[in-house]
């Protein structure tokens, strides 16, 4: 059975990267007692994957595993018993039961929220730059490839945005295949102000990963949260079980 | 939300910031402000290693289950780290409460290996208490030095108020009421007052209440009539200053340890300690007797732990910690008596489960091989033999019970199981060495490559690869060599030239590997093991020119050192080089580990014969640990194994 979990992560922990909140979740998950599924083979490996990863410092309501399990209790008990087996800065949010079919919440990224704010206060009129700077008709920044410098627009990748009482609220395009950061895009505004960006200046939280429903000939982009593609587990279960 | 001691600035300019966020799963987290006495425990290293060594995991698991008590922890920070604390007079701080060091009551440091003293003095200075024990006051903590270094004390006894000797589960408890009693009594001026009472209390050495005096370079001493020349600079006198204060003080140690602490929630750190593991003790101690082994003789008798306990803690453990691996800890696992009814409850309990079980220092034979077939994919893994040294005589020096045909017959067996990589350790400048022990080892690996090329070539598994490693011999107190001689730095590189060069004419060079360790790190470790009180401004100074982590070969700089010994007119040859006569008064003489000074003096006459002596379990040869009342020398021995 495949489960799809939500979590955030918060305070000292957005000084562990991704990699150690990796190994960190799999002992979690044998604290837990979860009945996850193993590989195969000499050193079998839990079958777990994150979505995406989350840059070190920044702190967040919305990031997702997925596993496999064999067994489960109830969605309920079971974000009790993985949040028992946690620190307190790591919370889950939601535990739910996807399609047998379903592809992996890293396959299918396609968009996630952000919140940015200032550490030591922007150094521009934000609410007057930012329309002027979204009123652009195209976004030019220069990216480093192997083949020298090259300009890319990334106007078509911010999908929503607007400022918030004390910073910005951004829905970037996330994955693999075109992924914007917030800081790119924040890097691109203050130049357009005027200002340099330092490499503290921001802090960045963020709000939730989407997944991108089946988008034919249409324009519209039409997201769903990562949480939205499962449901709750009412009813505790095995693999093998009818559903 | 826990307010953190550091900016996110410096959090984030920093390597690893995890090592200094506290916050590990199953951490104490008490309430600091509510505690009669904060402790906070040091290991002077990175945080990977501090966090993974047992000791203070089970001490801060003791310390934490005592009401009115706080343990928190404190590791050295790393030297990115430490540049920005000291430009911005940032104190360092215990990770889990994010307070202070200066502000806790006690500050507990385990010593565990030489090299980590100036990282003792990083953390003194970073925490903001004067490093020497003289200029603290009653505002400061009490600064504690425990672990294997504190048999010999005297090169750091100025920075240090206490030295606890010995194991730290039994007299602690009285340490703490104590500093209780007296803070409430005491009022203001309590320090010296506490410190007079605690070493009253078993194991305690407080280095201030006693007077050391020398022999000059004539070998006289105050008005004693004789000159004594063997003992020109050596220590005449050692004696308390005080009546009330002992004389002697004899280490601590748990008689039951089966009936003792041993957490059953350690912390899980978040980012990967080297011990990324559950660790479980199976016993203290080792039977062995290896002559060079300080390890070996501190830490008897043998006291080995039940097996009832091994499995409960094993399946508790796992259990809360999540760790997919499981490993043994002792000196030498294949003398636990239990050994293979508890490898086959791991095994059968947890492997395949997703848990590794791993046992290191295991003997090579026939459960070996078997354990690893079960456990491991052979075709990653290697054998690890220690025979220490190249021939049977300088192996019969050491009391290494490790013969050539144990070492071939454990290669053959496992050649023919697969195995087709060898590791070998050795040890050069081994007291009484000659040139035919030295081009042992080419030729023991030699041999070993041999045994393998034997096998029919479809019964074997390729190429053979065999990688031997030597480290250089260094003295330590309380083992049958602290009176020998240790080796010059070149006559050290000499010796592994000649070796690296008799490599290079064997039969099947191209499967044979040879490299050895620095030469400069093991001539500071001998000065600092065998050293006295004469050392601590030396060390001072070394550390003011900047040495830290010197356990780290790159940080390590042997000229600073030689500068700073140089300046206190410590001359190293008189602290590695020399042989020492019986009637020295060496250092450590005042400290009791059990095992005597007569038994060690016989061990180092028949090292010299090339005698051996049986261990424990063969037949006890009166080491003196008898006085503790408990482990091996109670067992039965007349069905001997
Ligand atoms: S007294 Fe005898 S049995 Fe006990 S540790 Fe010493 S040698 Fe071994």
């Amino acid at each position: 059975m495949k489960i799809r979990v939500k979590f955030g992560k918060y305070g000292g922990l957005k000084f562990v990267g991704h990699l150690d909140i990796m190994r960190y979740f799999q002992k979690c998950m044998r604290r837990a007692k979860v009945d996850i599924r193993y590989s195969t083979g000499f050193s079998p490996h839990q079958i777990m994957s994150f979505a995406q990863p989350l840059g070190l410092g920044v702190t967040s309501d919305g990031e997702y595993m997925d596993i496999e399990v064999n067994s489960t209790d109830t969605s309920e008990r079971m974000i009790q018993r993985i949040n028992a087996a946690n620190v307190e800065d790591i919370r889950i949010y939601s535990y739910r039961l996807l399609p047998e079919k379903a592809k992996t919440g890293m396959a299918i990224i396609a968009a996630a929220d952000y919140e940015v704010r200032f550490r030591y206060g922007c150094p521009f009129d934000l609410k007057e730059a930012w329309p002027r700077f979204m009123e652009q008709t195209q976004i030019l920044i220069e990216k480093q490839t192997k083949s020298g410098k090259k300009e890319t627009d990334i106007k078509p990748l911010i999908y929503e945005h607007y400022p918030m009482e004390d910073g910005l609220f951004l829905k970037l395009s996330c994955g693999s295949v075109v992924n914007l950061k917030p800081e790119t895009v924040m890097e691109a505004l203050y130049s357009f102000a005027g200002f340099t960006l330092g490499p503290l200046d921001l802090l960045l939280h963020r709000k939730e990963l989407y997944g991108e429903l089946a988008q034919k000939e249409s324009e519209e982009h039409c997201f769903l949260a990562l949480e939205e593609m499962g449901v709750d587990i009412t009813e505790p279960m095995c693999e093998g079980q009818s559903r | 939300m826990r307010k953190l001691a550091l900016s996110d600035e410096i959090l984030l300019s920093v390597e690893k910031p995890a090592r200094y966020i506290g916050g590990e799963f199953n951490a104490a987290n008490k309430d600091f402000d509510a505690m009669d006495v904060n402790i906070c425990f040091c290991f002077p290293d990175v945080y990977e290693i501090g966090m993974s060594h047992l000791g203070i995991q089970i001490l801060y698991d003791m310390f934490n289950r005592w009401e009115g008590i706080y343990c928190d922890r404190v590791y050295s920070p790393w030297p990115d780290l430490d540049k920005i604390m000291r430009e911005q007079k940032i104190p360092l701080f215990g990770v889990e409460s994010q307070r202070p060091v200066k502000d806790f009551d006690i500050l507990c440091v385990t010593l565990q290996y030489e090299m980590c003293y100036t990282n003792v003095l990083q953390v003194i200075d970073l925490s903001q208490i004067p490093l020497l024990s003289k200029d603290r006051g009653d505002d400061d903590p009490i600064v504690i030095g425990g672990g294997p270094c504190a048999y010999n004390p005297e090169p750091i006894a100025d920075f240090f108020d206490i030295f606890y000797i010995g194991e730290g589960e039994t007299q602690y408890q009285r340490l703490t009421e104590l500093y209780k009693k007296v803070r409430r009594e005491a009022g203001g001026d309590w320090r010296q007052q506490f410190l007079r009472q605690a070493s009253h209390i078993p194991g305690m050495y407080v280095p201030s209440l006693y007077e050391v005096t020398y022999y000059d370079q004539g070998g006289m001493e105050g008005d004693n009539p004789a000159p004594r020349p063997e003992l020109a600079g050596t220590i005449a006198s050692f004696r308390p200053l005080y009546e009330d204060v002992p004389e002697r003080i004899r280490k601590e140690i748990v008689t039951d340890v089966s009936d003792t602490y041993y957490p059953d929630a350690p912390l899980v750190p978040f980012i990967r300690a080297t011990q990324d593991r559950v660790v479980l003790e199976i016993q203290r101690g080792c039977i062995r007797g290896c002559r060079f082994c300080q390890a070996g003789m501190i830490y008897r008798p043998v006291r080995e732990r039940s097996i009832d306990f091994l499995k409960e803690k094993a399946v508790k453990l796992l259990e809360s910690t999540g760790h997919e691996e499981i490993t043994l800890s002792s000196l030498s696992s294949s003398d636990y008596s239990h050994l293979e009814e508890l490898v086959n409850f791991l095994i059968d309990n947890f492997h395949g489960q997703g848990v590794n079980v791993s046992l290191p220092s295991l003997r090579i034979d026939a459960f070996f091989l078997d354990f690893m077939s079960k456990v491991q994919d052979i075709r990653k893994s290697s054998l690890t033999f220690a025979p220490e040294a190249g021939t049977q005589r300088l192996r019969n020096v050491i009391n290494k019970g490790l013969t050539e045909e144990d070492i071939l017959n454990g290669a053959a067996l496992a050649f023919e199981g697969g195995w087709n990589r060898v590791k070998l350790y050795f040890m050069l400048g081994i007291p009484t060495e000659t040139v035919e022990d030295m081009e042992g080892i080419p030729i023991l690996a030699d041999k070993i490559a041999r045994r393998f090329y034997e096998i029919p070539k479809d019964q074997r598994n390729g190429r053979v690869q065999i990688v031997a490693s030597s480290s250089f011999f260094v003295t330590k107190p309380f083992t049958p060599f602290q009176w020998a001689g240790m080796c010059t730095k070149e006559e050290f590189i000499a010796k592994a030239r000649h070796v690296r060069n008799k490599f290079k004419e064997m039969r099947n060079a191209k499967s044979l590997k040879y490299s050895w360790h620095e030469a400069d790190e093991t001539v500071m470790e001998g000065v600092l093991a065998r050293g006295d009180r004469r050392l601590a401004p030396a060390i001072l100074e070394a550390y003011r020119m900047g040495c830290m982590f010197d356990a780290w070969s790159d940080f390590f700089h042997y000229d600073r050192w030689l500068l700073a010994l140089e300046k206190w007119g410590i001359d190293i040859d008189f602290y590695n080089s020399r042989t020492r006569v019986y009637e020295e008064i060496l250092p450590w003489d005042f400290l009791d580990c059990g095992v005597t000074k007569k038994f060690l003096w016989r061990e180092w006459e028949k090292a010299q014969q090339e005698l051996v002596t049986a261990n424990c379990r063969m037949g006890c040869s009166g080491c003196g640990a008898l006085v503790f009342g408990g482990g091996v020398c109670f067992e039965d021995k007349s069905e001997v194994r």
